[in-house]
């Protein structure tokens, strides 16, 4: 019974997503490390339904700028409402999945299979003294076989290959079933058949299964051609805007001294 | 002949107290091998030495003691390493040899106890009390029902604490509660092996199950199986041998690791 109904709550129609709805909100954010100004004034609201890629150069505050959004960290200056809720306060994380960056995040010699990695998304659900259900038995299975892995579930997660672990990470960010999830530069490490794979997947997480998606990456070349919008972050927020116009304009815009042969690389081919 | 060592109400007040034992240790120890913190084990173990000084002084069980002074430090310790003004091993460094200091100079001051500090250093399962029996089983069942308590929180931050800090789990509270359940095992694991081979009993079972390469829950399992094995065998040995039982419990969990981790990594290229 609850089972059908998470299915059917996937299963939502994309005319439910109402995408003028901002359910991230970032306002005036800065983030200063010592003396040093990582993060200046940055203003950007992330709708319902959205795809968006936060793109810029190595060190430009995207992983901090998603840490303060996640409320890892605590910006200097400037709020953000998660779901009109300022994060602070905020308390209703199940409506949030994250994938974090893998390499720092994840030892290959832990000792969990694949199911126990997807069950901890259901631990937050679980009060205390609360033990597995059949709901969660079901869950963890409809968001491993969403990532078509369900038939690794009693491998050990350090046994697979990049690509298999990122998907297992997406698997349990599904399994907590959010609304909303961010990811910090999922493709590090995972070769190009299995980066393609990967964003066929969210692809369809995002227009099937109608997840908010937001995505970290340097990967500009990429994420252009698969997000729906683009956040240029360096310091402040260069531009906002979607990847139709961005690819438009990339070629006039100057994000960074590094990155316009980035983008401008993109046109050659 | 064999069931001589069980006419000494002695030896199985040590069985007793040894198997308790070694039923919690590996059930910490995973969680602080997995994160890292296995010296945690050492510097909480060397605070008790500060606690049990206290405890010959006044007169007092030093178990009890050496519990208030390891839950204390352990709670500094975590306060200490979170600031991050000092590094965190460096925070145990200063923890373990400060501890050390306070119970030598503490020692020296109240002279005549150097036979008594003897089986706390090394342990000394003939010696434990019918009371030391009761503290040791009553905290321990504290500690398996608070480990079963946060069991599935500990799982998640041990594997990924950012993740489990998004998912809204309170990291901070569950980090707590792991080093205050550390240090109460440390404060019981003294009698049966001394304060200066307590971290192989939490660490050694832990790390041996970790080469066979199994679930979580397989994992703490083949840990359980190890130590209580080693414990029981360790403390046989030690009556008809005549042996240290602390020293042959940790020796048979090492001979027990080095026969796993041969036959494991045997294709390993050096």
């Amino acid at each position: 019974m609850e089972n059908n109904s998470y299915i059917q709550k996937n299963l939502k129609t994309s005319n439910r997503v109402d995408h003028s709805k901002n359910i991230i909100e970032v306002n005036n954010v800065s983030f200063n490390y010592g003396d040093e100004e990582v993060l200046k004034d940055i203003t950007l609201n992330i709708h319902m339904g959205d795809y968006l890629g936060i793109v810029g150069p190595n060190g430009a505050g995207k992983t901090t700028l998603l840490k303060i959004i996640l409320g890892l960290l605590n910006p200097s200056h400037g709020s953000i409402k998660l779901f009109g809720q300022d994060v602070k306060k905020f308390k209703d994380w199940s409506r949030v999945g994250y994938v974090p960056q893998k390499a720092t995040n994840f030892d290959v010699n832990f000792p969990a299979t694949v199911r126990e990695v997807v069950a901890m998304a259901r631990f937050a659900k679980r009060g205390l003294f609360r033990f597995a259900t059949k709901e969660d038995d079901a869950i963890i299975e409809i968001s491993l076989k969403h990532v078509d892995m369900w038939g690794y579930k009693d491998r050990l997660i350090g046994d697979l290959s990049s690509g298999q672990q990122q998907r297992i990470f997406i698997a349990r960010a599904l399994a907590g079933q959010p609304e909303i999830i961010f990811l910090d530069e999922p493709t590090t490490g995972v070769d190009q058949n299995a980066q393609n794979e990967f964003y066929n997947l969210l692809r369809k997480l995002n227009k099937e299964l109608n997840l908010t998606l937001v995505l970290v990456t340097h990967d500009i070349d990429r994420i252009i051609k698969e997000a729906m919008h683009i956040a240029c972050v360096d310091r402040i927020l260069v531009c906002h805007t979607s990847s139709e116009e961005f690819i438009k304009q990339s070629e006039f815009l100057n994000i960074s001294g590094q990155n316009i042969k980035v983008i401008t690389h993109h046109h050659n081919h | 002949m064999f069931l001589d060592i069980f006419q000494y109400s002695f030896i199985v007040r040590g069985l007793e107290a040894g198997i308790i034992v070694a039923i919690i240790a590996p059930l910490i120890g995973v969680f602080l091998v997995l994160r890292r913190y296995s010296l945690i084990a050492d510097t909480l173990a060397h605070v008790s030495l500060a606690g049990i000084s206290i405890g010959l002084i006044l007169g007092i069980n030093p178990v009890l003691t050496a519990l208030g002074t390891t839950v204390i430090a352990s709670l500094g310790i975590e306060k200490l390493r979170t600031s991050k003004r000092v590094y965190g091993e460096s925070a145990l460094a200063l923890f373990l040899s400060g501890s050390l200091a306070l119970a030598i100079v503490l020692l020296s001051l109240a002279r005549g106890f150097n036979a008594n500090l003897f089986s706390y250093l090394f342990g000394s399962i003939t010696t434990v009390a019918v009371s030391d029996v009761y503290i040791i089983f009553t905290l321990a069942i504290v500690v398996i029902i608070v480990l079963a308590v946060f069991y599935k929180e500990l799982v998640y931050i041990t594997f990924d604490e950012s993740s489990a800090k998004v998912s809204g789990i309170p990291t901070k509270l569950i980090n707590t509660i792991l080093i205050f359940l550390s240090a109460i095992t440390v404060s019981l694991s003294i009698p049966i092996v001394g304060v200066l081979l307590i971290s192989a009993l939490i660490v050694i079972p832990v790390i041996s199950a970790l080469q066979l390469r199994k679930s979580f829950i397989k994992t703490i399992l083949y840990s359980e199986i190890i130590s209580i094995f080693s414990v029981i065998t360790g403390i046989f040995l030690s009556f008809y041998l005549n042996l240290s039982a602390g020293g042959a419990i940790v020796l048979i969990m090492l001979a027990i690791f080095i026969f796993i981790f041969t036959i494991k990594n045997h294709n390993l290229k050096y």
